[in-house]
């Protein structure tokens, strides 16, 4: 098993025809997953490696006679939020925002809307997700050999608001023997569709999944908010943390943002120092460095390494 | 970004909410002007972007038109937190009765506006929650049903203010609510809203913070503000490195470069990437001894020219020995072409690329074509078998070793 | 014709040659479309009765697509990696 994609999963990409699409497109094609339909408005009847292309995610269904399961958003920032509404509303239930630079004031409206209509949204400002060996949804892992390089089926959920540390991480598991059920590329953004907390409920209920490793940086509340959930819900699952942008703490440093838009820190609480405290706190180990996860994961699984 | 007082002033007022009769005024003699027009005590307010302006003699009182214009010398010449103003608010010294809270902000976990009341204004908002949790509402609105007045009148009510005071405040919280959403504001804040001595409310200061991203959108409220575009109002000025860097990632549309160096001056160059790649490289090269001289981030598959000038860029930087080059595995940004770049950058200015590239660690996309590039140029080639953080401290000790 | 020509021993900041046949860079038509196929505009069909030019400065950012290859007659368009001195090349 896995959480959110599976060999039966559908997606569409919206979108298709810009320069970044079409390579992803072909990524995923090759990866194995299911790519039904592809829209750009105004270009219907085309063709992105072998995908046909509509006009409407509608036109998508009708065609295909049911609704894709998901979509990859991939249409400049002040166009996302109608795609993504337009998504939503034909019935979609898993959309990935690729879209970077996205007013918050979109994000948070797609995400109400979402959650009105029962559907989950990943990103925005990410890569995607994979399921080694099953499915690769987004830009995730890159070309299908170079994500077959870094990901290996195995019993680790990865979760990372970097979408190139996912590959890092996954490879670093994957080399030391620890293959993964799902990465997810959860998004650089302040707000986000999916966070930490938000999908510890599906890896929680996954039997495939044995262990968690996460990517974290400093800004908002994320960190806090999973520290909170894995007390109040008596997790099963262990969780290994890896902090980035411990530097930004330093005094010279104070009040810059460096990396994503989403680590701008606004208050005492979401510093780095802030942040591993928290986590520590709640029992979740914080490494320094990449290349000491593996040990950690082993050390909370039990496995001798 | 952020807005000066005077601005945020005028955002408020476009929003219905009532302010004193204030004037911006940039000499001695326009705020004299100003003093005389408002006949009577006033106050003269320093207009930076910066916190601490009362502690720094940034506000003055004044009784005459003479006295404004003096303080009004006084502070135009004083520079707070090494920011000079850019003028002076003067503003009639009012009659208060008290001094309210009100913002709205965003709550990146529920992932909606917040609107904050409190009746005890004039304070840090913060203290008072910590110390009178009572005094502080809060209320959540929906992003996509229209802000309605009752939403602003249960969270005022939460603090206990009830009466005219709770029937004249609501419409002034609701529209600071509407105005954030339909601003594109981050931070939307009204300290000290004041109920005057007839009843009635003004906003006496006001913050607001505008998302970046959300500029494009809101350029009729920019222009309306008199705010050109390239007043980015960073918190510092930007270094000729940063300019450059900046320059050459505008002139080229292939991949995505930035480049800062305020707060470092080591003497290891980097030429990182990408966005957490670059967090994680520079905290391996801090840990382990290294003087970073610098940030990047190398993204989205820059061009070898981008490449190039970033790097050049980097190695032309004072106190620069070496520069390490590394990102963490890459799937669009290729490996080859980085190659390219890096190498390109030290002969066009004259340096050997095996001596001057301590590290050259990126792993993934078109890497074993890299590795030829750098293998003819002498430079040894880190894949993914070698960690980021081993990568960092193989730098690090290069450069200690002075080779 | 050919531009720039192999290193030797000496390095230099060039990483990629092409080598045009003659027949091909005198063809306008042929010339346009490599003009056309390349996403970093090697190929510039602007020299005399629209014969093709190479824009030497541009000749770094290849990014060994072989799209030039294929859209000219096999063996025409050779692609030099300076750096390990391998060709690419149809036919």
């Amino acid at each position: 098993m896995s959480i959110l994609l599976s060999e039966e999963f559908t997606f569409i990409v919206q979108g298709i025809t810009g320069r970044e699409a079409v390579n992803l497109t072909r990524e995923c094609l090759d990866y194995g997953s299911r790519v039904v339909g592809g829209v750009t408005p105004g270009r219907k009847g085309r063709e992105v490696h072998g995908v046909p292309v509509f006009d409407t995610v509608q036109q998508v269904a009708d065609a295909v006679g049911y609704v894709p399961n998901g979509s990859v958003v991939t249409v400049p920032p002040a166009f996302t939020k109608d795609a993504v509404f337009e998504a939503i509303e034909a019935g979609i239930e898993l959309i990935v925002i690729v879209t970077e630079r996205i007013p918050r004031r979109d994000v948070a409206e797609m995400v109400e809307l979402a959650g009105m209509r029962g559907a989950r949204i990943i990103g925005p400002n990410c890569l995607g997700l994979i399921v080694p060996e099953v499915c690769k949804m987004g830009g995730i892992g890159g070309p299908a050999k170079d994500a077959a390089k870094a990901y290996a089926p195995g019993a680790i959920g990865v979760m990372s608001r970097s979408g190139g540390m996912t590959t890092e991480i996954s490879s670093t598991l994957t080399a030391a023997g620890l293959g993964q059920s799902t990465a997810v590329s959860i998004g650089g953004d302040a707000i986000i569709g999916s966070t930490y907390a938000e999908l510890m409920p599906l890896f929680e209920a996954d039997e495939q999944t044995e262990a968690i490793v996460i990517y974290t940086e400093p800004g908002g509340r994320m960190e806090a908010q999973l520290a909170e959930w894995v007390k109040d819900n008596r997790s099963r699952l262990p969780i290994v943390a890896f902090m980035a942008g411990r530097f930004m703490d330093s005094e010279e440093m104070k009040g810059m943002s460096f990396g994503h838009a989403g680590t701008i820190v606004e208050g005492a609480e979401d510093t780095a120092t802030e942040k591993i405290a928290r986590l520590e706190g709640a029992g979740i180990p914080v490494v320094e460095r990449i290349d000491e996860i593996p040990d950690a994961v082993k050390e909370k699984i039990g496995v001798t390494a | 970004m952020r807005f000066y007082e005077y601005e945020s002033r005028r955002i408020v007022e476009r929003a219905g909410i009532p302010v004193t009769r204030y004037g911006f005024c940039t000499t001695a003699e326009a705020a004299r002007e100003v003093a005389a027009e408002i006949g009577g005590p006033v106050v003269i307010k320093s207009q930076v972007l910066t916190g601490g302006r009362m502690k720094a003699g940034g506000v003055k009182f004044a009784d005459t038109p003479e006295e404004a214009a003096e303080h009004a010398a006084a502070i135009l010449d004083l520079a707070i937190n090494g920011h000079a103003p850019r003028g002076v608010l003067v503003d009639p010294k009012a009659e208060v009765a008290q001094e309210y809270y009100a913002s709205v902000i965003w709550d990146g976990t529920v992932k909606r506006p917040m609107m904050l009341f409190s009746d005890m204004g004039g304070i840090d908002i913060e203290e008072v929650a910590a110390s009178h949790p009572d005094h502080v509402g809060r209320g959540h609105l929906s992003n996509l049903l229209p802000v309605s007045d009752f939403h602003a009148k249960q969270v005022i009510a939460r603090t206990g203010v009830t009466g005219s005071e709770l029937t004249r405040a609501t419409p002034i919280l609701a529209r600071l609510a509407r105005l954030m959403r339909d601003c594109d504001m981050t931070l939307a804040e009204i300290n000290p809203l004041a109920r005057l001595d007839d009843g009635s409310f003004v906003a006496l200061d006001a913050h607001m913070e505008m998302e970046n991203e959300a500029k494009p959108r809101q350029k009729e409220l920019l222009e309306e503000l008199g705010i050109e575009a390239q007043d980015t109002r960073e918190p510092y000025e930007p270094s000729d490195f940063e300019r450059n860097v900046k320059a050459i990632d505008a002139a080229d549309h292939r991949g995505v470069i930035q480049g800062k160096d305020h707060g470092f001056s080591g003497n290891l160059g980097l030429v990182i990437g990408a966005g957490g790649g670059s967090l994680t490289l520079t905290d391996a090269v801090r840990s382990q001894g290294g003087k970073p001289a610098n940030y990047t981030e190398i993204g989205g598959n820059p061009s070898v020219a981008k490449a190039c000038g970033l790097a050049k860029e980097v190695l032309r930087k004072d106190g620069v020995e070496k520069i390490a080059v590394m990102m963490s595995i890459v799937s669009n940004t290729r490996v080859d072409i980085v190659a390219r770049g890096v190498i390109k950058a030290c002969l066009e200015l004259g340096r050997d690329p095996a001596e001057t590239i301590a590290v050259f660690r990126i792993p993934g996309a078109w890497e074993e074509e890299g590795e030829k590039i750098l293998r003819r140029y002498g430079v040894e080639y880190c894949d993914r078998s070698v960690s980021m953080w081993d990568a960092a401290g193989r730098a690090v000790a290069k450069i200690q070793e002075g080779t | 014709m050919s531009a720039p020509p192999t290193g030797g021993e000496q390095l230099t900041g060039v990483f990629i040659g092409i080598e045009v046949d003659q027949t091909v860079a005198d063809d306008a038509a042929l010339a346009g479309r490599l003009a056309e196929v390349c996403p970093v505009d090697i190929f510039a069909a602007d020299g005399e009765a629209g014969a093709l030019r190479i824009v030497e400065e541009n000749l770094d950012e290849c990014v060994l697509c072989e799209l030039c290859l294929d859209a000219a007659p096999d063996g025409a368009v050779v692609i030099k990696k300076l750096y390990d001195g391998s060709e690419l090349r149809r036919g």
